[in-house]
């Protein structure tokens, strides 16, 4: 027998957790990805090549040369272009699979619109690069009623929790507070194998909630080191918080209203824009001196920091407060803010 | 005294570390990390108290951040 299009979910379909049943029911889904760049090319690649009815993508951000080693929808001539990326993903997951209804959307997402993006939504695949969108997504899922999947890589390491509201620990049951770290891809550099065992992890369970199978699910947090060759998953239902404030007993979503986000304002006629975080920080400059040292000029006293990295010179403040001059773009800021201090 | 600490013998110089101990020091100060000892998860308000004994396999999950 000569295969033709209808054989194209065959495999998945003999697959007996699958089976035709959940594919057609995966056929019905809707599945938004927020962040396309690593984690969100191959969250987006297996989800359209396994036929999900909708995958929407967005991003704020352009391809450039250093994300070809791993974003793998992306090719030299998206680099050359500087496509947004959410543009050449769609383009490429169309080309894979045509009966998928792809959209990319060019866009920041921020606490004021997301509900627009994720209103109608079976589930949400987190691929963003930063806590503040996560504990954002977190709220609007325990209040909407969408199960969403965290999704983290860095070095040679990821990690992956998926969070289904009434059931187990949130997120922020297990993160209390957010403050600057400083490690990301940006700093830690990335090896394509830890974005693909952290996709893996996130599209397995992505493919069980979507085709009806939640029985199936794996109910604990994997972290995972493809280098020091280390694997754990830990059962974090004990952790739910009867007073967590998203997901408890009395439950504000405290991630929506902005107060407690960096807040950025541009200061007017300096090209600069300024970033408070939530809650003053009391930091230590010498060390955030070594860390960012790689990425630029570093100077320091005891009471800025500044680094300057290609057109951008950005002040760190002890109290965490951030100045990146250079532009008076609010995104741009935000950007370059999550690239150094995640 | 020794415990397992992600998987390695690792030597605690301090006898009766708190895992809040454990979290103040070295690279793991700062960081966003999930904690389990001998296969239990320790919830934050448990670090001053939850006290490591020779021996304990200790896991600290970190929180990446990168996509
Ligand atoms: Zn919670």
């Amino acid at each position: 027998m000569i295969e033709g299009p209808k054989d194209r979910y065959s495999r998945q379909e003999r697959f007996y957790g699958i089976g035709q049943e959940g594919q057609q029911k995966l056929a019905r889904s809707k599945v938004l990805i927020l962040g396309v760049g690593a984690l969100g090319s191959a969250l987006a690649e297996t989800m359209v090549r396994a036929g999900a009815g909708q995958v929407t993508v967005i991003d704020r951000d352009v391809v450039e040369w250093s994300n070809l080693q791993r974003q793998n929808l992306f090719s030299e001539q998206d680099a050359e272009q500087r496509l947004p990326k959410a543009v050449a993903a769609a383009r490429r997951l169309q080309s894979v699979n045509s009966s998928v209804k792809v959209e990319g959307i060019v866009a920041d997402v921020t606490v004021d619109d997301i509900e627009e993006y994720t209103r109608g939504s079976d589930l949400i695949l987190d691929a963003t690069d930063n806590f503040e969108a996560r504990m954002i997504l977190n709220d609007i899922s325990a209040r909407d009623g969408i199960p969403w999947i965290y999704g983290g890589c860095t070095g040679s390491s990821g990690i992956s929790l998926t969070v289904v509201p009434g059931e187990g620990a949130c997120l922020h049951c297990l993160l209390d507070e957010l403050h600057p770290e400083g490690e990301t891809c940006d700093t830690a550099g990335i090896i394509q194998p830890a974005v693909q065992m952290t996709a893996a992890y996130q599209t397995a369970e992505a493919l069980k909630w979507l085709s009806g199978r939640q029985h199936a699910l794996r109910g604990t947090l994997v972290s995972f080191d493809l280098w020091e060759n280390r694997h754990v998953a830990v059962d974090t239902s004990k952790l739910k918080r009867a007073d967590c404030p998203t997901c408890g007993k009395e439950r504000t979503f405290p991630f929506l209203s902005a107060s407690s986000h960096p807040r950025t304002a541009v200061l007017c006629g300096r090209d600069t824009v300024q970033i408070r975080p939530p809650k003053a920080q009391k930091l230590d400059l010498a060390e955030w001196g070594r860390r960012l040292a790689a990425y630029g000029q570093v100077d320091f006293n005891s009471y800025t920091l500044s680094l300057r990295t290609g057109d951008y010179r950005i002040a760190l403040f002890p109290d965490g407060r951030v100045l990146v001059h250079g532009t008076n773009d609010t995104g741009t800021a935000r950007a370059l803010y999550h690239r150094y201090f995640g | 005294m020794r415990i397992l600490l992600n998987g390695r013998d690792t030597v605690l110089e301090a006898e009766g570390m708190t895992v809040a101990d454990l979290l103040s020091s070295g690279p793991w100060r700062g960081k966003r990390i999930l904690v389990e000892v001998n296969g239990e998860v320790v919830g934050k308000s448990d670090y001053a108290h939850t006290r490591l004994a020779e021996g304990d396999r200790v896991e600290l999950v970190h929180f990446v951040g990168g996509g």
